[in-house]
């Protein structure tokens, strides 16, 4: 920095230290909830160091009955079908999204902005203001308590199709020169030259989408009704609701814990990559 | 905008389009559609026939006392969770921009809570302040505060604030950080040697330089308060008690698939829209107006 102060220094570091004491703390005593018997989680207060039933807890919730008394799908079979949400979702959008600003960037054609402003505009529609509407379609489609319905409404994305008109735009003109010289068609040309160079913005893009997808919840919530096909996020609700019954903390704690696993895991293990995508989709 | 080489016309775009634009279409402009056209209707009390209004239900919303409460209450959800975030992470971000050696550990530690989904973070939080197990009312009773979140409306509004804020610091510190960074050293160097302390180089300097930073993160969070914090709302308070938690989504939801009064509900998700069309063109207008250094 610009100048030198130990005592400035330190206190930066002590400061930080404490953020991340605050930051982490919910976390700190969720991991510490999950790894104690029922009985001591009944008792105030509640413990702040681990105590040994991690495991145990960890089994009784991934392939036991989970929460004793509820009528819920096993949780394993929750973070399944949490899993192939979010990829659907992630995987989907990028589909769809690439297809798009490739059409509206390398395509002169009738319509091209027409096109362009209706894929604009679900920027301004998100699910929570069409809720009723949006799950009457779903119905009459008969797409409720099925992946397709939990993945295909959200799927369209204009975020996703701007970035990637961005990253095409940034592309010399002379690779596309090169490549019709060369004989490519335009398909060609999207699969050997476009994708290959978009790798970096693709998976940045997918790091965000996924936790978008795995964080879902008002839609899994209304469309699923079938215990089969709830997901991992929005099971959490109906246990707090149980809770009031028959407070099985240690459970509950658990099931949040591994609920948050995968997209924590996903955001620190590809940080730069999240950085990347998180930056790029939201400017 | 379009590239000055391309390929000739063909029927090929028309089919790239084809997959976003039907989904588009069928899933989000036609239901946008239908809710504009229910807000005019009016249905009797069996469902049986409906009778077009025009704007009665706007009419009836603006006079009822209920949905204006609702509606500043949301407004002081909002920029509660905004100054309580932004605020954190801003004191944060500076910290972390100073520091030569850690900086990416800080960043690592405090960056996760991104990937919490909001129903999560108040499970965690309303588990912390569970009124006869949690550790923050045990704390609270000792300098003679009595925490029940179940009964005091002041208390659960408090709760799903610090939830909505602890998840949304992480997303403010990483751009907040990237700004701090991205400000040349000579500037800060400059002031240094004017005889600038640290206090007054942020005030002066860097907090005015990131400014397009904090009315992007300002519009930003408060599109997150709007609609993101829904899960934290439903599985903590249910907007109790005594509709004190109770924001615009939540009533729109509450209305319309508890209340099942289409009209009303569907009403609101207009006046909803039309916030949320605002917001993004305040936040497209500061894209194009980005400060150089």
């Amino acid at each position: 920095m610009v100048e030198n102060r130990r005592i400035l220094g330190i206190f930066s570091h002590l400061v930080l230290i404490l953020g991340v004491i605050m930051v982490a703390l919910p976390i700190w005593i969720t991991f510490v909830a999950s790894t104690h018997d029922a009985v001591r989680m009944t008792q105030a207060p509640i413990p702040m160091l681990p105590g040994g039933h991690f495991w145990d807890n960890f089994k009784q919730t991934l392939f036991g009955a989970g929460l004793s008394g509820s009528e819920g799908a096993p949780v394993w079979r929750m973070l399944l079908n949490s899993m192939a949400m979010a990829l659907m979702i992630a995987l989907g959008k990028i589909a769809i999204s690439l297809l798009s600003a490739f059409a509206i960037v390398y395509f002169k054609f009738p319509f091209r902005m027409g096109f362009f402003w209706m894929i604009f505009i679900t920027l301004m529609l998100p699910v929570e203001v069409r809720i009723l509407p949006t799950f009457e379609v779903v119905a009459n489609l008969g797409m409720l308590n099925s992946y397709w319905g939990l993945s295909i409404p959200l799927i369209a994305s204009a975020t996703a199709t701007f970035m990637f008109r961005q990253v095409f735009l940034t592309i010399p003109d002379e690779m596309l020169e090169s490549a019709r010289i060369d004989g490519a068609g335009p398909l060609r040309f999207f699969w050997d030259i476009l994708i290959p160079l978009s790798r970096t913005n693709i998976a940045a893009l997918f790091v965000i989408l996924f936790i978008y997808g795995w964080n879902q919840y008002l839609w899994p919530l209304l469309i699923t009704t079938d215990t089969d096909m709830t997901t991992i996020v929005m099971s959490i609700k109906q246990m707090l609701e149980a809770a009031e019954q028959s407070p099985q903390w240690n459970i509950i704690m658990m099931t949040a814990l591994l609920a948050m696993i995968p997209p924590v895991f996903v955001v620190v293990g590809m940080q730069r990559l999240f950085v990347q995508g998180l930056t790029e989709t939201d400017k | 905008m379009l590239k000055r080489v391309h390929f000739p016309t063909s029927a090929l775009p028309y089919l790239l389009v084809a997959p976003q634009i039907i989904i588009t279409l069928i899933f989000f402009i036609w239901p946008a559609s239908q809710a504009v056209y229910q807000s005019f209707l009016i249905e009797d009390a069996f469902g049986l026939s409906s009778e077009f209004v025009w704007f009665e239900n706007f009419q009836i919303l603006f006079e009822d006392s209920q949905y204006l409460e609702t509606f500043w209450r949301t407004i002081l959800f909002s920029a509660a969770v905004a100054v309580l975030s932004m605020g954190s992470a801003l004191i944060l971000a500076a910290f972390a921009d100073r520091v030569v050696r850690g900086a990416t550990t800080y960043r690592t530690l405090l960056i996760w809570p991104y990937a919490v989904a909001p129903v999560l973070a108040g499970a965690l939080w309303v588990f912390m302040f569970n009124p006869t197990l949690g550790i923050f009312p045990y704390i609270l009773e000792f300098i003679g505060i009595d925490w029940n979140h179940y009964l005091n409306g002041g208390q659960a509004m408090t709760l799903v604030i610090f939830a909505a804020a602890w998840k949304q610091i992480a997303y403010n510190f990483l751009f907040y950080l990237a700004a701090m960074q991205s400000i040349p050293r000579s500037l800060i160097e400059a002031a240094a040697i004017d005889g600038a302390g640290p206090v007054r180089r942020f005030w002066d300097h860097i907090f005015p330089l990131i400014s397009p930073t904090t009315f992007f993160l300002l519009v930003i969070n408060a599109v997150y308060a709007f609609f993101d914090t829904f899960g934290i709302i439903h599985a903590v308070t249910q907007g109790g008690p005594a509709n004190s938690t109770t924001i615009l989504v939540y009533k729109v939801f509450n209305d319309g698939f508890v209340g099942l009064d289409l009209g009303g509900s569907a009403a609101q998700s207009v006046i909803l829209m039309i916030l949320v069309i605002a917001m993004t063109v305040v936040q497209f207008r500061y894209v194009e107006r980005k400060v150089e250094y």
